[in-house]
């Protein structure tokens, strides 16, 4: 007698083909490398805009009240040139010396002009403009005090920035410095890419399961096998593709973005030290110029507190927790969906043919999916809570109130039902599969679904 | 003993019984014959020896002991519904499917090469499966269903789609099977074949067997008592001939007639003969057994008015 193979290693056999024609398939490769340059691109892109310029512009002052002329500094979009003499005369050299804009700020009978003219070849930017605005803006503020007899400075005394800080207080009595913006973004990623993968890979192993039912093969590949072997020798192939495909995202997202921020973080760093360096030039040149330093000195380290509040944010997440949190609820769900995408597929003779079979699958997701917004509010409301409890909506939902905190007990009973519930899916999944793939040409009604889980195997 | 034997199975689907009651016994080494209209319960009957559906009722016996999830690994099954993956290559989608009848990697591969080259059509092996037309696709089906070599083959209307030169070389290759010893049963509509080829076959109609045996034998039992004489011109008439001997028919060849007698009392062959031969010279003599062809749809007509 010869030597034959056993049942798992013929098992063995099916995950292999299933991983593989799907690992070399050419959509593989290029959701594996786009992922990555879209998760890149998402995080580069604000850098990207926030540090280019267009090379740095010539502007002409032409202030006719005098007041404000000291209070524009060249720094690294605009060089600025104080002009003087007649309008026209003004204008006349202005078209020929090629500069970007003139900005006139013609004297008037107030005591405070507010009012300026840009004059340029081209319609000038909204950036010149704005910069016009705050630079005039903030003399003018001072001026306007001054007139009515305050300090400028007293403005500046009572300018209040109020700082909230969110702090998570464990169980152990430990304080983390937590911040719930952070939280929001993790969550809304973490339950969006499960979503999107349950979905994927799951509607790949329907395909598949069709695929094999239109070609015919599946009565060959079951006179060897038993159904339940193909279907989670199947399972398990894309199972493992989906995971090599995260592995892969994982890996090159963490590559591309050490990438880009050793390039771009260089410049944002320049940039953040620059702009209070010009500022406290100005100082000293006047009680009005003196004010908008230390304005522009107060944003500057707001911006800088906000920055500090992400890092610490980011800083305060779990990423250990959160890792293996998506790997469990994602194997979970994947194996309770796929295991009923299957059956759909067994159901059906095409793609087509699924869609009234596909919806009550897919509902529990759409509800998780839609509940988003209440989940990210109220991570430990009632309604929260529920959803990431029954299994069907659990893996998006946990993975969304994971960053603000979820008690262990939570967690644990949530992937137990996760697990628990998978037996009850899989079973269910395989005997609508082992009878639905044998018959062609007719959809079930859901009667004859009801049938095909009493038959006997 | 049977090679294969099935007893007395009984499986129900809810609102009707696809098989009631239904045994066949296929000796060692012959090729048995599974026939019956569409719909009559052939198809079951071949998933459940092959073990993809279990019968409700009944008994499963190969080999003298009861059929085990292991025997599939001796089975080769040709089913009706067959195709192969369209995007895979025709040498490895092989090597899968006889790894997962339980080949070893190396002995399938070797296995394979043989066959491919036998069927002439090496060259293919890196070919993918939807290059293929229907005609190469199914040679490679019939490779993959014969590759390792099983003791049982079970083929699901194996004509039906093949041009005629496949389908002859499928026959020769049911034959050389059945020389080397393999045990085959065959589900088909095409009755020229079965006489061919089957040495025994069982008849089911609306779910229950309403025929079987050797096929010599059922075409015997279904003797219309029409025999085919040659004789000298003119030397069988009406007059000359006894009692419920009638002419059917008769054609002159040259210096012979050919004469068609039905003989209408429940005189034996040898019985016909003898009166026949006190008559006149017979130069041949033979009698016309009724085609598997007309014993089928006047067995299937007269089970179908019988209930």
């Amino acid at each position: 007698m010869k030597r034959k193979l056993s049942a798992w290693s013929k098992t063995a056999i099916i995950i292999r083909r299933e991983y593989l024609i799907r690992v070399r398939k050419k959509s593989f490769i290029v959701m594996t490398i786009l992922g990555p340059l879209l998760i890149a691109a998402l995080y580069a892109i604000p850098i990207m805009i926030a540090t280019m310029t267009e090379g740095k512009r010539d502007i002409e002052i032409y202030d006719e009240t005098g007041l404000y002329v000291d209070s524009f500094k060249s720094g690294t979009e605009f060089i600025y040139y104080p002009v003087a003499g007649n309008l026209d005369t003004v204008k006349q050299r202005f078209l020929r010396s090629g500069r970007y804009a003139l900005v006139h700020i013609p004297a008037t009978e107030f005591n405070v002009p507010v009012t300026a003219i840009i004059y340029s070849q081209s319609q000038p930017g909204m950036n010149i403009k704005g910069e016009v605005k705050r630079v005039m803006g903030k003399v003018a503020e001072a001026l306007k005090l001054k007139a009515k007899g305050y300090d400028p400075e007293v403005l500046n005394s009572i300018k209040t920035r109020i700082v909230v800080n969110t702090v998570k207080v464990n169980e152990d009595g430990s304080e983390k410095r937590g911040n719930s913006e952070v939280a929001t973004g993790l969550g809304l990623a973490a339950g969006l890419i499960i979503y999107f993968m349950l979905f994927m890979f799951g509607g790949q192993v329907m395909r598949s399961v069709i695929e094999e039912k239109t070609n015919r093969i599946v009565e060959v590949i079951i006179s060897s096998v038993r159904p339940v072997q193909l279907m989670f020798g199947k399972i398990i192939g894309v199972g493992l593709v989906s995971l090599t495909q995260v592995a892969l995202w994982v890996l090159l997202t963490l590559a591309l973005t050490t990438g880009v921020s050793l390039v771009m973080g260089e410049k944002m760093q320049k940039r953040m030290v620059e702009k209070p360096a010009i500022t406290s030039i100005g100082s000293g040149v006047g009680a009005s110029a003196m004010s908008s330093a230390v304005a522009d000195a107060a944003e500057q380290e707001d911006n800088a507190g906000k920055f500090q509040m992400v890092m610490d944010g980011l800083k305060s997440i779990d990423y250990y927790t959160m890792l293996s949190a998506f790997f469990f609820f994602f194997i979970g769900g994947y194996i309770l969906y796929s295991s009923l995408f299957a059956a759909v597929g067994g159901m059906v003779d095409s793609e087509q043919d699924t869609q009234q079979f596909i919806l009550p699958v897919t509902l529990p997701l759409i509800i998780a999916f839609m509940s988003v917004g209440y989940v990210l509010n109220y991570p430990d409301g009632a309604f929260s809570i529920w959803l990431s409890m029954i299994p069907l909506t659990s893996p998006v939902v946990m993975m969304m109130r994971l960053p603000f905190g979820v008690p262990m007990w939570q967690m644990v009973l949530s992937l137990l039902l996760l697990y628990g519930f998978t037996f009850f899916t899989t079973w269910l999944g395989a005997v609508i599969y082992r009878t639905g793939i044998l018959i062609y040409g007719k959809k079930p009604s859901w009667k004859e679904l009801w049938r095909w889980v009493r038959y006997k195997s | 003993m049977y090679f294969l034997e099935a007893r007395n199975i009984v499986k129900r689907y809810t609102g009707h019984t696809a098989l009631n009651d239904v045994s066949i016994g296929v000796p060692e080494g012959t090729v048995f014959g599974l026939l019956g209209p569409n719909g009559a319960g052939k198809t079951t009957l071949i998933r459940i020896l092959n073990q993809i559906t279990g019968p409700d009722e009944g008994q499963l016996l190969f080999n003298g002991s009861p059929l085990q999830p292991h025997d599939v690994a001796d089975f080769g099954y040709l089913p009706e519904e067959r195709g192969l993956y369209k995007k895979m290559k025709v040498g490895e989608q092989a090597l899968y499917l006889a790894m997962l009848k339980g080949m070893h990697q190396k002995e399938a591969m070797a296995e394979l090469k043989r066959w491919f080259v036998k069927f002439g059509i090496e060259t293919w092996w890196n070919k993918k499966v939807e290059e293929l037309s229907k005609g190469m696709q199914q040679k490679v089906q019939f490779i993959v269903t014969v590759v390792h070599n099983p003791s049982l083959l079970i083929f699901d209307e194996p004509f039906s789609g093949f041009d005629p030169i496949n389908a002859n070389l499928m026959k020769e290759e049911i034959l050389e099977l059945k020389r080397k010893g393999a045990t085959i049963i065959l589900s088909t509509h095409n009755m020229n074949s079965v006489e061919e080829l089957c040495d025994n076959i069982a008849l089911i109609n609306r779910s229950q067997k309403i025929l079987g045996g050797s096929v010599s034998e059922i075409r015997k039992s279904y003797s219309k008592q029409l025999f085919e004489v040659t004789t000298n011109n003119q030397a069988l008439t009406s007059e000359k001939l006894p009692d419920g001997f009638y002419i059917e028919s008769q054609i002159k060849e040259g210096p012979f007639d050919r004469s068609t007698i039905s003989v209408k009392n429940n005189m034996d062959t040898p019985g016909v003969l003898r009166q026949l031969v006190m008559l006149t010279d017979l130069f041949t003599f033979k009698e016309i057994l009724p085609t598997m062809d007309e014993i089928f749809v006047d067995a299937v007509r007269n089970s179908n008015t019988q209930q």
